[in-house]
């Protein structure tokens, strides 16, 4: 907390502001990728203290919003298992598949938990030789490590009823896929602090060159995230377009080198589906071949199943900046976090579901 | 590689949940539905109508307050408590959210084969020290014996019967415009507390369960100003966010609070952080909201200030007009944000 406290300092936040409101002259849009800051940004009230030029594109960065449905459904279909102890992060329980989530497959007698770390379902496994326990292997590159650390850790202990449903996704790629889309309006990247704080920032000089987009790399406390905006903003107004690294405290240039070695000892990059948005080249790891037998996919036979999403929704156009989650007319109703159209209602992370809790009434009111 | 925007698609809506699932008992929506669409209708009765977490019931003239409670906590002994103090503490609190001083207790005992009789036996002693401590007898009783898997050591069920002051008159609905919003103390301590014994989670300071009865403190509150305070509520299951929600929505008013007002212990505020939790969403077991006319709010302050179990009392916000309904936060940088009713459970977030 005293690492905290003075990041959520309420005079520092609105100086910050009074600056950003100062510096900007013109219309900008400046996307947060991480579903972190999207949550900040909304629980603190910090779009309420920008000019109204200045517009926030809530992003994909999600982990739980962009796991493609099918993954979803393999989830249920194995945790279903009479045999299998089905572990996962708790806010991947809510999330529902093509008919159920995991939390009704509890109901129905499914041995599904809620775990604080990729270790403690290995502890599971160790504990529990009769039953094959499973990890449901979700997130960026911020909880790749701990999960490729889990899976070392389990072909070191021999443990033969231990695999993990993999469905990690990377960032890079979808700024890339964001920034060739022809119909996107996106100019400036607040970019995730904590997946820096893993893999550096050497991988975003090209794409800030590239596209000529600045991309800061920022934290998730509100000074943090007002700090990234006005950099931001600095840039986009001096028409410059390079990588800031306002977030020293946890991230550097080189970033977390033996977690990027432990990440390439265990995974490999392959084409991954993201939900809602579709496949996006080389955006997401899978097993090498040397860890290929903890593959719960492979091993519970489920590569099959396959899901099929309907378009009835516009969260597409939330994630493109064209359109507000309050504008989308399903949005609180039939639309709410209890029963999501959209990927981007169906964590507390995504865009749609965190106005939905934190921001519908302040706006309306 | 372009991402086409156009052919953005979306996952079907989820259904409602055929069977009972835990977020039903989380204190939540699901938990408000329950009640609403099955029990209600079932036991359909006018005492069960008015919201508050106790009937009313008036017999030869007095007006006793009736409530029960059952009580599933893992593990049963954790740091601050055990299952014996809430039993006790978490009915007697009902009975104080209406005014009423308890009078007598039931217990009931569903017990796993294979549960020491030395734990239970401490379990007990600590039910009947903190019966004692509030002046209320236990005057009725069930033990049943459940196979071994069927349940977590012992599951306790007590009911409450207290009297209710002449003149006081505390309700759910009764929270008026410009009623000041107070609380005795740091909130989200108790839930905290059991999260990081239950799961092993191992915070740089020991949290500590707040649980304890509350009837004092209501009884010093009420002696300061008996006709001021409209609402009483113990923010048990869904926090202090479910319990403004339910006030908000029986009493067809607004609730603004002030975070920075918000009384939290560092060590709970870090260990939300960690999890992706909010402590307005987590559990007390010794804490209440209070809704008092604003002439009366400092002196009823001062009286919660003096008394051990409201130290830390704040005020945190005030009851508006519009919009109905709603609870609402001022942020600690000067933003504000709905307080939503949680749906269920509040879950620890991955990222």
């Amino acid at each position: 907390m005293k690492y905290l406290a003075e990041f959520r300092n309420g005079e520092i936040a609105q100086r910050l502001a009074a600056e950003i409101r100062r510096m900007t002259t013109r219309r900008w849009a400046i996307m947060e990728v991480c579903g972190g800051q999207t949550h900040a940004i909304i629980r603190n009230g910090i779009d309420q203290l920008l000019p109204p030029e200045i517009e926030l594109i809530h992003g994909p960065g999600c982990p739980v919003c962009v796991t493609p449905l099918e993954v979803i459904d393999k989830a249920l279909a194995i945790a279903a298992r009479p045999d299998v102890i089905f572990c996962s992060f708790g806010d991947m329980l809510r999330v529902p598949g093509s008919r159920h989530d995991l939390f009704r497959v509890k109901s129905e007698g499914g041995d599904v938990r809620v775990v604080y770390s990729p270790l403690d379902a290995v502890a599971i496994a160790r504990d529990n030789p009769h039953k094959q326990v499973v990890f449901f292997g979700i997130g960026f590159e911020t909880t790749a490590p701990a999960n490729a650390m889990a899976v070392v850790v389990a072909k070191r202990q021999g443990l033969k009823n231990f695999s993990m449903l993999v469905s990690h996704v990377l960032v890079p790629p979808a700024i890339e896929a964001i920034m060739n889309s022809p119909s996107n309006r996106v100019q400036a990247f607040l970019a995730a602090g904590h997946v820096c704080s893993v893999m550096g920032y050497w991988q975003y000089p090209p794409l800030a060159e590239k596209y000529r987009a600045p991309i800061v790399v920022t934290g998730f406390e509100p000074l943090d995230i007002l700090e990234g905006i006005r950099r931001a903003v600095r840039q986009l107004e001096a028409g410059a377009a390079y990588v800031e690294n306002a977030y020293p405290r946890a991230v550097t240039f080189e970033g977390n080198q033996p977690a990027q070695r432990m990440l390439a000892e265990v995974f490999e990059p392959t084409d991954r589906a993201w939900r809602g948005i579709g496949v996006i080249p080389n955006s997401g790891w899978r097993l090498r071949d040397a860890y290929r037998a903890f593959d719960a996919e492979a091993r519970f036979d489920v590569a099959d199943i396959r899901a099929q999403e309907p378009p009835i929704c516009r969260s597409g156009d939330v994630l493109q900046g064209k359109i507000k989650p309050i504008e989308c007319p399903a949005f609180g109703n039939p639309c709410t976090p209890r029963t999501p159209l959209g990927a981007t209602m169906v964590s507390s992370e995504g865009a749609c579901a965190a106005y939905y809790n934190y921001g519908r009434f302040a706006r309306a009111g | 590689m372009s991402l086409d925007f156009a052919t953005w698609s979306c996952p079907l809506p989820l259904r409602d949940y055929p069977n009972i699932v835990i977020g039903h008992g989380g204190g939540g929506k699901l938990t408000a539905e329950l009640i609403q669409h099955l029990f209600a209708p079932a036991f359909d009765d006018e005492a069960l109508r008015p919201p508050g977490d106790a009937a009313i019931l008036s017999f030869d003239g007095a007006r006793l307050a009736v409530s029960t409670d059952s009580f599933v906590v893992r593990p049963l002994f954790f740091p601050g408590g055990s299952i014996g103090e809430l039993a006790v503490n978490g009915t007697v609190n009902d009975l104080a959210m209406m005014g009423a001083r308890p009078l007598y207790l039931t217990a009931g005992f569903i017990v796993e084969e294979g549960l020491p009789l030395a734990q239970l036996g401490a379990i007990v002693a600590r039910m009947a020290a903190a019966a004692r401590a509030v002046g209320a007898r236990v005057v009725a009783g069930d033990t049943e014996v459940v196979d071994k898997g069927h349940g977590d050591g012992v599951f306790i069920n007590t009911t409450g019967i207290g009297l209710i002051p002449d003149g006081v008159r505390i309700g759910p609905d009764r929270a008026r415009p410009g009623d000041c919003v107070l609380v005795n103390g740091s909130i989200g301590d108790h839930g905290m507390a059991i999260m990081s014994v239950r799961e092993g989670l191992e915070f740089e300071a020991t949290i500590t369960s707040d649980t304890a009865p509350l009837c004092d403190l209501v009884a010093a509150m009420l002696a300061a100003a008996p006709d001021a305070i409209h609402t009483l509520r113990d923010p048990t299951r869904g926090g202090l966010a479910a319990a403004l929600n339910e006030i908000a929505a029986a009493s067809r008013v607004g609730i603004q609070i002030d975070e920075r007002a918000l009384p939290v212990n560092p060590a709970v505020q870090a260990a939300c952080d960690l999890l992706g939790m909010d402590p307005l969403y987590v559990a007390n077991e010794g804490k209440l909201v209070a809704f008092v006319a604003p002439e009366a709010a400092e002196a009823i302050l001062a009286r919660m200030r003096a008394h051990p179990l409201g130290r830390q009392a704040a005020m945190i916000g005030q009851v508006v007009e519009q919009p109905a309904g709603v609870v609402a936060a001022r942020t600690a940088i000067g933003g504000t944000r709905v307080i939503p009713m949680p749906l269920g459970e509040q879950l620890p977030r991955i990222c």
